[in-house]
């Protein structure tokens, strides 16, 4: 965590802290909240540093607890720790670049090399692979991802696409099709996708990251659409994410953000094949 | 019915009229999509393993099965009855179920009783049990090592492997799970 948060404080990186106990968590579709007394936990901080964007701060990074409903498995616990952090200016390849050599950076200052060795498997993580999502599901899955159900498109990352990610390097799997988009903006050079990346490591899902989305009817409009669809799958619903919509009006500056998530990382480092053995 | 969430290993869960155990299970899910329970798991009767993938919106069957403990009574020439220490209930069980467990079978003996619904399908008895040699060669006196075996007969005509220093008439114990030999309880 240390070797973390040094890699942020060299490249002036700020350190913040939002609440962890919020009264409108992002209505996602397939992510449920953990309810608080008086609100939710967070399922991940990205709104309320999206404010602070709007509020001026240029490059900033939080690590800390966020909280899943139901998620339990070997790479899954309903609380676990997130690092997250946004780029004002930066470009989404350019916070995959960073993002990259963080990890190799922080497995260098612990282990002194780059080079890991996970569950019998060599990982070099000075080694990236940049690859689409178009791509992936074309030569893992032998399918066409732009036409694919969503549960469809799901099964198979699981299945057929994750397994072959992150072999021997880090691999950086871009552009999803825009369905997929969530939080982050559309491409200009290929309407067909997003601006959105996910880092894996040994088939791993180490974190997800944005070219992020700042314009505030777009966003409205997505939001409403996973409400509905939360409405159809009998999930809760939230209540207006207000300060954010606020934020959003305002004006939220071209950025791009990631959020990784640091259990894993050290899963990694340590062999662990279950997140238990690096959890408390 | 249970949902795809209650999933986990040693629950039991009811396919097209069988009951099945999950032996291994794993959640797997895209940070951002659809979660994905993976599920290995065994048929509870005929012991067939198979795999599984659920989904987050699939209802799964819950078998009725429910667990007592019955105390072993008597044979009755076709099957073993056995009776419940509270309601004294008897239930027969066929020598088929049952297996090589009836050679183990000791009057008013407490076993654990798997029941789907309503039919026994897996009958624990307790883990050790003390027999009689009734039939085996002569022991070696002082030879003590137990990693050379001869056959042995107990009361009932079952064969088991003993070490050599066992002799006619010593009283052994069996553990039932495997239907071998234990210890030696006491000498004749």
């Amino acid at each position: 965590m240390r070797a973390l948060r040094n890699f942020f404080y060299q490249h002036k990186f700020i350190e913040v802290e939002t609440p962890v106990m919020i009264p409108a968590p992002a209505p996602e579709e397939n992510i449920e909240s953990v309810t608080a007394e008086r609100g939710f936990l967070r399922t991940s901080p990205e709104l309320a540093m999206k404010v602070l964007l709007a509020d001026g701060v240029q490059r900033m990074f939080q690590m800390g607890p966020a909280f899943r409903h139901n998620e339990f498995g070997r790479k899954h616990r309903e609380e676990f720790t997130i690092l997250e952090y946004y780029a004002v200016n930066w470009d989404y390849m350019q916070l995959a670049d960073f993002t990259t050599r963080m990890i190799a950076e922080a497995f260098k200052s612990v282990t002194g090399s780059s080079v890991t060795e996970y569950r019998g498997k060599l990982l070099d993580l000075s080694q990236v692979e940049y690859i689409t999502v178009e791509e992936a599901y074309r030569k893992y899955a032998d399918a066409d991802c732009f036409e694919l159900a969503p549960e469809k498109f799901d099964e198979l990352m699981v299945l057929k696409v994750e397994p072959q990610l992150g072999n021997g390097k880090l691999t950086v799997l871009k552009d999803y099709p825009v369905e997929y988009a969530a939080l982050s903006r559309r491409s200009a050079k290929d309407t067909r996708v997003a601006e959105r990346w996910e880092i894996y490591a040994c088939g791993i899902e180490l974190g997800n990251a944005f070219g992020e989305l700042t314009d505030p009817a777009e966003q409205r409009r997505r939001f409403a659409l996973a409400n509905e669809v939360r409405r159809r799958n009998s999930m809760r619903s939230y209540p207006e994410p207000g300060e954010f919509y606020s934020a959003l009006e305002r004006g939220i500056p071209e950025s791009s953000g990631c959020a990784i998530g640091v259990d894993r990382l050290v899963m990694l480092l340590c062999g662990a094949d279950d997140i238990a053995d690096v959890r408390a | 019915m249970y949902s795809a969430s209650d999933l986990k290993k040693g629950l039991k869960i009811e396919i097209d009229g069988s009951p099945w155990v999950i032996t291994e299970f794993d959640f797997c899910k895209p940070g951002k999509g659809t979660a994905l329970y993976r599920c290995r798991m065994k048929n509870m009767i005929t012991g067939v393993g198979m795999e599984h993938t659920y989904r987050p919106t699939d209802k799964i069957e819950q078998p009725n099965i429910e667990e007592r403990e019955m105390y072993y009574s008597y044979f009755d020439g076709h099957h073993y009855v056995f009776s419940d220490p509270n309601t004294y209930e008897e239930m027969s069980v066929s020598a088929e179920t049952l297996g090589n467990q009836i050679y183990f079978l000791l009057e008013d003996s407490l076993c654990n009783f798997v029941l789907y619904n309503g039919e026994p399908i897996e009958i624990t008895l307790p883990t050790f049990i003390e027999k009689e040699i009734v039939e085996t060669e002569p022991g070696v006196r002082g030879d003590t090592a137990t990693n050379v075996t001869k056959p042995a007969k107990i009361d009932n005509g079952y064969e088991i492997q003993v070490p050599l220093f066992i002799n006619q008439g010593d009283i052994v114990k069996i553990d039932t799970r495997t239907g071998t030999y234990a210890e030696r309880v006491s000498k004749k």
